[in-house]
């Protein structure tokens, strides 16, 4: 009985193990097309559209709503310290250097990386992905290499994209609603807020989730049971990883970025 | 018919003789298959088969359903590899090739898959093009000549603009077959081509994969269970079961063939050496061993 559940452990560590090397020979399997991808721009476009441009309305919407409640909370509580000026950089700080690409990873994972995840998935299940090897085309390269690479630029793009509304957001309540001081909300921000040691490493954090948010979503589209049942528990996983790295991946580069 | 491979009596799997095609004129075969051993698991797919595809022939492999005879065209384009033997395609040994030049041996197979697979965002003509746009630099009036040729060849010039959610699957089936000779291949292989058409579609799918063979010097290997349409446009037969060649030979030789499982399998009888009942325990010892768990 304990031998057997032993057994079973070590099976499920092996085919983890294994899963574990499958993607990252696909990742670079992926990246090593990228010579073949930068003559035909028009492949990566038409990804950034699926995954950037189709992204911008919930992109949009949610970093409006973030910002207003940072604005909201961030009054209420400033304002008990007589600091409700500081509303501008507390509002943008956050933005910038977590709930920016944190929130936009995880929108992208629900909304783009659970596409790609089915669309891959699907192409294996409906024999498209054996066609294209069949007709000698590299499957990865063709169809892999430009999504990967439209979402780790896409990402970026979106979390700042995301920032901004966000800021406007904080703006319209602080200085709209609640009467917070117009030079005051931008002054502030602009002086305390550090461009390499804020926007920068916001925007190196947004790419790496950008990476791995449309590795973990190509991954499970490629390595998914080519059934109907298959593609859905992928593209469930496919999420449900998304997350989870990006949630793990933002305290260790916080606490890299930002600690002493 | 008859393509080069004159009329020859069935060998079946016990027979000391090389497979029949392979002394058929003596003509060096396109596809050589010698001690194919193949598993999943512990499942055995092929357990040491010896398989000639003769040149300009239409040759069909037949079997049961979950014989292997998809997995036996994968291992043939080197999708899947064995774990012994060896597949020689056009003299060329498909699994010690590597990927650049199997990929150069792959434009000159086709295939037709059971589903079709059609790119699904792309257009009919799109589908068509693909293959040349990616293998080449033909200049755009070219391309469109070469692709309208294609598809006027399988009747769909007219669906050029068609997205391939909205063809029929007898039409899907030929917008895939127009692709898959689309780089003018010597051979194609048909991955069930007749499964699940009616009547009108399978007439003309027949009549293209005769007239394609005939008019265009290719090779075609078919992979089917539709015994009467296939056994009317083969030129040389394999049926196989269990991992192994049951018998080959011209139609007329394999239609006649004694062996029980391949008379089982062309008469379409229910039960025979393969039997109706997936193996299990007596229906009476299950029926008392559940009433003996409830009672528990």
């Amino acid at each position: 009985m304990v031998m057997e559940a032993l057994a079973r452990l070590g099976r499920s560590g092996l085919a983890a193990l294994a899963g574990v090397g499958r993607a990252h020979m696909l990742l670079a399997a992926a990246i090593a097309g990228l010579p073949e991808l930068l003559p035909r721009p028009r492949l990566l476009l038409a990804q950034i559209y699926n995954i950037g441009v189709l992204s911008v309305l919930i992109i949009a919407v949610s970093g409006l709503f973030v910002g207003m409640v940072l604005g909201l909370q961030g009054y209420y509580v400033l304002n008990q310290f007589g600091a409700a000026e500081s509303l501008g950089v507390m509002v943008a700080a956050s933005l910038v250097r977590e709930l920016g690409p944190v929130v936009t990873a995880l929108l992208v994972a629900g909304r783009a990386g659970s596409a790609l995840t089915a669309e891959i998935g699907l192409m294996k299940a409906t024999e498209q992905l054996s066609a294209l090897e069949m007709m000698a085309v590299n499957p990865v390269r063709r169809v892999l290499t430009p999504r990967f690479f439209g979402g780790c630029l896409a990402m970026p793009l979106l979390a700042a994209m995301f920032s901004a509304l966000g800021v406007l957001g904080g703006w319209f309540v602080g200085v709209g609603l609640l009467g917070v001081d117009d030079g005051a909300f931008w002054s502030q921000m602009q002086a305390k807020l550090d461009f390499r040691g804020d926007v920068v490493n916001g925007v190196i954090k947004s790419l790496v989730f950008g990476v791995v948010v449309t590795w973990i979503a190509l991954f499970q589209g490629y390595d998914a049971t080519p059934t109907a049942a298959g593609v859905s528990r992928a593209t469930t996983r496919s999420v449900v990883h998304a997350a989870l790295a990006v949630l793990g991946l933002d305290f260790i580069l916080t606490a890299l970025m930002f600690g002493d | 018919m008859g393509n080069g491979v004159p009329d020859h009596p069935a060998t079946t799997a016990s027979s000391p003789e090389p497979p029949a095609a392979a002394t058929a004129g003596g003509a060096e075969p396109l596809v050589r298959v010698r001690g194919l051993h193949f598993s999943r698991g512990d499942t055995v797919v092929f357990d040491g088969v010896d398989m000639d595809i003769p040149r300009g022939a239409v040759t069909a492999i037949m079997g049961p359903s979950g014989t292997g005879k998809t997995t036996l065209l994968k291992l043939i384009s080197g999708q899947l590899r064995p774990q012994a033997g060896s597949i020689e395609v056009d003299g060329l040994d498909v699994h010690r090739l590597g990927l650049q030049d199997l990929y150069r041996l792959r434009t000159r197979m086709g295939m037709l898959f059971q589903s079709g697979a059609l790119l699904d965002d792309l257009t009919v003509f799109e589908n068509v093009a693909f293959p040349l746009r990616e293998h080449g630099r033909l200049p755009p009036s070219l391309l469109r000549r070469l692709v309208l040729m294609k598809l006027q060849a399988v009747g769909l010039r007219g669906a050029a603009d068609l997205l391939p959610a909205q063809l029929s699957g007898g039409m899907a089936r030929r917008a895939a077959l127009a692709r898959a000779i689309a780089l003018d291949p010597m051979m194609v292989m048909y991955d069930e081509p007749f499964t699940g058409q009616d009547p009108i579609s399978m007439g003309v799918l027949v009549s293209l994969v005769h007239q394609l063979n005939d008019a265009g010097g290719l090779s075609s290997i078919i992979v089917s269970h539709d015994v009467p349409e296939t056994l009317g446009i083969a030129d040389h037969v394999y049926v196989i079961a269990s991992g192994r060649i049951l018998c080959s030979g011209p139609p007329a030789a394999v239609s006649t063939h004694a062996d029980p499982r391949v008379r089982q399998f062309l008469d379409g009888a229910p039960d025979g050496p393969v039997h109706f009942h997936y193996p299990a325990a007596p229906l009476a010892e299950e029926l008392l061993a559940v009433g003996r768990r409830r009672r528990w």
